[in-house]
């Protein structure tokens, strides 16, 4: 049951409508009610946020909460809990779970299952062929119906160049975008990380950005030969982004992602410390597809989420148990757990001046609700105006502390972060007025 | 603070010259066979007081004995106590012990460990016909029933303290000292 | 027999052993690089004797696990062992049952229990030894793992070059072959360019990782590639040819071996256009006929058995400055 609750006194950033100032916001019945200097005046129930930054609750549009099939790495309990502890109230759960989310009785599940934890709002991604195959489409308008907001095969790409055609046709019917995990196998043949110095130093097989760019230049020229609209999942290529660039200047209907692994990390992170003498050198919490890259992709990525040409920012949440990753590097599997510690990585481009605090929230908040499209379905997502759902993130953006996975809410404790001190934390989390989640 | 460790001298360069020259003369009186002969002196000072004791037998008897080197790194049985500094330097000795005899030489003779385990060594090369001891320094405290068949000087000492032997070869002048081991606190 | 005087090094001014184990060479210094050697030296007398063997590490328990084939580096290894007075677990486990990393572990820490202190592993995928090096307490020698490294290669094949040359600074030593996919070239590479040799990477493209080539910051100064033989053979002081590994390699890099030999063999004509005597190395086993001429493989130039017989002394004095690393 919601209650009444006074936000007080915080540094209020809301992009949707350009406030930043200190301010008071007041929830009520699950909704914004008031927002001003002194709006939560009188209230019984206040949350104290002097010193913080208070923002619509993040919205992560690329999650992967494992259930329903792989529990034991994650479920939607575990994961949206993380997800409130990492800020997030909306994630879009991708469908490569066990059964796929290819038939509206498993999106009915996931939704039914999240209501029940009641920690995030879960919006279920349908997938684009049955079973993920790749071969058939899957019943695309049926997973709308039933509660889908887009469409994507991820963890895979939809390979068949013209099953994507019509995946784009159809699904521009029902206004929806299909994700596509740009991935041409053939090519990444095996790659378990990115092609480049320290792969050819490590000796293990490389997956050439080739691998993701000539997919993506495929979906960029499928989006302008349908009209329908393309939304390229986990950029991580410079040369990607060249494509995109020219893309969104000739008007076409392509949007784009990128990681905060992506924004912070380089495929450095797989050579590990030198001062231990095994070091973390095959860190395989370093292993994600795609791959982290070199300096100049990562810096590629940095300015294209700067000035806007990568649309907003996604966590590709992606939880493994131990013994999935406590192996030799190449039968690792592939993901970080990221809900957790993507505020901090993220505000590292803040605290080193590539954009504004109030634009990178604009990248984690309204900016994905847009490039999805799916404003449509919950009115005032990402936004703190009036009758918006009452999201709410409260963080510190200079609070330092030590990455510990043991003290995940994740199940997944994969991280390449262990032990690394980060700057940022998320204070309080509301979601649909409720508290999900206090370390104050 | 403790005041630093007082070295005292216990034998002079002219003491160390005489002794050597005596040690010379009973290997000679011992060995009349020169000719089979073999002096093998314990890395490190070991072999510098061997190549003497060799010229100061060429000196007396005109006679050229054979001087090897042995490096007992491979032998010995603390290793795990051992300082990690010291590398191994290579054992230089005739394969052909068989029916020579061979005089061992060492600076200090202490427990005597070292000695077992240059025996060791010596019998992997081959069976020597006899192995003798020569010494320039015993200082007592055996742990194995070895005993030097050459002894420049008896010094006995306490357990806590050190004796040490200069040799001009390698440490620039001709001296051996005992310190009283600083305690470490 | 020495009956002049022999340097004497100070020895106490050698810095300490501190590895607990021996991964790579990437990251060995130069001091480093030298203690192995100078160790193997004294190694390589003992071998020399009539009883090959020293009670060093007597009551030390190595254990060798090879999830790879092979009967030269194994022997190699076991030899040493036994020559320092060690006891020996062999292990040779099947490619087939090898499911997941967990089974890896699994070994590492049975092999632990039962006493061993130092372990020798050789896998088919980079970066294995450095996951058992995290779990579990043994000191761990690579023995080659996937295309990453070879470093006991690498340090025997440096023990070959100096006895021959003496120093090794500003020489030039080519290799010639699948680069791509050669842990001997990976960490011949590191040792060589530490003591100052400059490398001439010799392969057709497909079998070269481009990064190896300049533009890199990263790249290193003593490094070019040289896709033609000839070129590459000019000036050299030691010429190292590699298997062109069946195994490993995916289809489509090389046409044919029949193309691969007309292009990169070395044969006594293009051995004759680098510097006299040149040595002809050859990490083993050969594929006569195909990288190397049987003529040369045999020839006057050729260290290649030299490099088997300096392999075991190498292993020795790893074996031996790792267990003293360890406190064994």
């Amino acid at each position: 049951m919601a209650e009444t609750i006074a936000v007080r006194g915080g540094r209020v950033i809301d992009p949707a409508s350009g406030h930043d100032a200190v301010a008071d916001v007041l929830l009520q019945d699950g909704r914004i009610a008031a927002l001003g200097p002194d709006a939560g005046q009188g209230a019984s129930n206040v949350i104290d946020a002097s010193g913080l930054v208070v923002s619509p609750g993040f919205v992560d549009i690329h999650c992967h909460l494992r259930e329903p099939g792989f529990e034991h790495k994650e479920t939607i309990e575990s994961g949206t809990l993380a997800a409130a502890r990492g800020g997030f109230t909306t994630v879009c759960a991708m469908p490569n779970t066990e059964p796929a989310i290819d038939s509206a009785a498993t999106v009915r599940y996931v939704l039914q299952a999240a209501a029940a934890a009641g920690n995030a709002r879960v919006l279920p991604i349908g997938a684009v062929s049955k079973a993920r195959k790749g071969e058939q489409l899957a019943e695309l308008a049926e997973l709308a119906e039933a509660g889908a907001i887009a469409f994507s095969d991820d963890g895979d790409p939809v390979w068949d160049a013209h099953l994507m055609r019509r995946a784009l046709e159809y699904a521009r019917m029902l206004g929806l975008p299909v994700i596509d995990h740009c991935e041409d196998k053939s090519l990444v043949a095996g790659g378990v990380m990115h092609e480049g110095w320290v792969s050819a130093r490590l000796g293990l097989r490389g997956a050439p950005a080739a691998g993701e760019e000539s997919m993506v230049a495929r979906d960029i020229a499928l989006a302008q030969a349908t009209g329908g609209h393309v939304h390229l999942a986990h950029l991580s290529a410079a040369g990607s982004i060249e494509l995109l660039r020219a893309a969104r200047d000739r008007g076409l209907p392509v949007t784009a992602e990128v990681t905060p692994h992506h924004l912070a990390l380089t495929d450095a992170a797989v050579l590990g410390d030198p001062q231990d003498e095994a070091g973390l050198a095959y860190d395989s919490n370093a292993k994600v597809n795609p791959p982290l890259r070199g300096e100049t992709d990562r810096e590629a990525c940095v300015q294209a989420l700067a000035d806007g040409v990568i649309d907003c920012v996604a966590t590709d949440h992606a939880p493994h148990a131990t013994e999935d990753k406590l192996c030799e590097f190449d039968h690792a599997a592939f993901g970080i757990s990221g809900l957790e510690t993507a505020l901090a990585l993220c505000l590292s481009l803040v605290h080193d001046g590539r954009i504004t605090l109030p634009q990178l929230i604009e990248r984690l908040t309204v900016a994905p609700v847009r490039a999805l499209g799916f404003a449509l379905h919950v009115e005032g997502l990402g936004m703190l105006a009036i009758g918006a759902p009452a999201d709410v993130t409260l963080f510190d953006p200079d609070a330092e502390w030590v990455v510990d996975p043991l003290q995940f809410a994740s199940k997944g404790r994969n991280t390449p972060l262990a032990g690394r001190t980060l700057r940022g934390r998320v204070v309080a989390t509301v979601y649909a007025g409720r508290v999900v989640h206090d370390g104050r | 603070m403790k005041p630093p460790p007082t070295a005292q001298v216990v034998l002079s360069t002219d003491d160390i010259r005489r002794a050597i020259r005596r040690i010379a003369h009973e290997i000679i009186e011992r060995n009349p066979d020169l000719g089979r002969l073999v002096l093998i002196g314990m890395r490190t000072r070991g072999v510098p007081i061997a190549r003497r004791l060799a010229e100061a037998i060429r000196g007396i008897e005109g006679a050229e004995v054979p001087v090897g080197a042995l490096d007992i790194g491979l032998y010995r049985d603390d290793l795990s106590r051992r300082s990690l500094k010291a590398t191994l330097q290579p054992t230089d000795i005739p394969s052909d012990l068989a029916g020579r005899r061979v005089v061992l030489v060492d600076d200090v003779l202490f427990t005597g460990r070292s000695i077992r385990a240059a025996l060791d060594a010596i019998i992997d090369f081959g069976r020597p016909e006899s192995i003798q001891l020569a010494v320039l320094i015993d200082r007592g405290h055996r742990e194995l029933p070895i005993r030097p068949d050459y002894v420049g000087k008896n010094i006995p000492t306490n357990a806590n303290q050190d004796v040490q032997a200069l040799l001009a070869e390698i440490d620039g002048r001709d001296e051996v000292l005992v310190t009283a081991r600083v305690e470490v606190e | 027999m020495t009956t002049q005087p022999s340097p004497m090094t100070p020895l106490e001014e050698r810095p300490a052993w501190k590895r607990r184990h021996l991964l790579d060479l990437d990251d060995f210094s130069r001091d480093e690089l030298e203690s192995v050697l100078s160790t193997a030296e004294a190694m390589k007398e003992v071998l020399s004797r009539e009883v090959p063997r020293v009670p060093a590490l007597r009551g030390t328990t190595i254990a060798n696990l090879f999830y790879e084939a092979s009967t030269r580096t194994r022997s190699s290894f076991e030899l040493a062992a036994k020559a320092l007075g060690a006891d020996v677990i062999n292990v040779a486990a099947e490619s087939s049952s090898v499911k997941k990393g967990e089974s890896l572990i699994d070994s590492v820490r049975t092999l632990q229990a039962v006493g061993a202190s130092l372990l020798v592993i050789r896998h088919w995928q980079s970066g294995a030894p450095y996951l058992v090096a995290r779990h579990c307490d043994m000191g761990v020698i690579n023995a080659g793992d996937g295309w990453h490294a070879h470093p006991t290669q690498a340090l025997l094949d440096l023990l070959t070059i100096r006895s021959h040359l003496g120093d090794v600074q500003g020489r030039r030593v080519v290799i010639i072959g699948d680069i791509a996919h050669s842990r001997v070239a990976r960490s011949n590479l590191w040792g060589l360019t530490r003591i100052g040799a400059e490398i001439v990477l010799c392969a057709p493209p497909t079998l070269l990782p481009a990064v190896f080539t300049a533009d890199d910051p990263r790249a290193l100064p003593a490094v070019t590639v040289e896709h033609d033989i000839e070129r590459a053979l000019d000036g050299a002081d030691v010429v190292m040819a590699l298997r062109l590994q069946l195994e490993r390699m995916q289809a489509g890099l090389l046409p044919s071996l029949r193309e691969y030999a007309h292009l990169y063999q070395l044969n006594e004509e293009r051995l004759a256009l680098a510097n006299p005597g040149a040595l002809v190395m050859h990490p083993g086993p050969m594929n006569e006929g195909v990288e190397v001429s049987p003529a040369v493989a045999h020839g006057a130039q050729s260290v290649i058995e030299e490099q088997v017989s300096n392999g075991v002394a190498v292993r020795m004095a790893v074996l031996y400055l790792l267990a003293r690393g360890n406190g064994a």
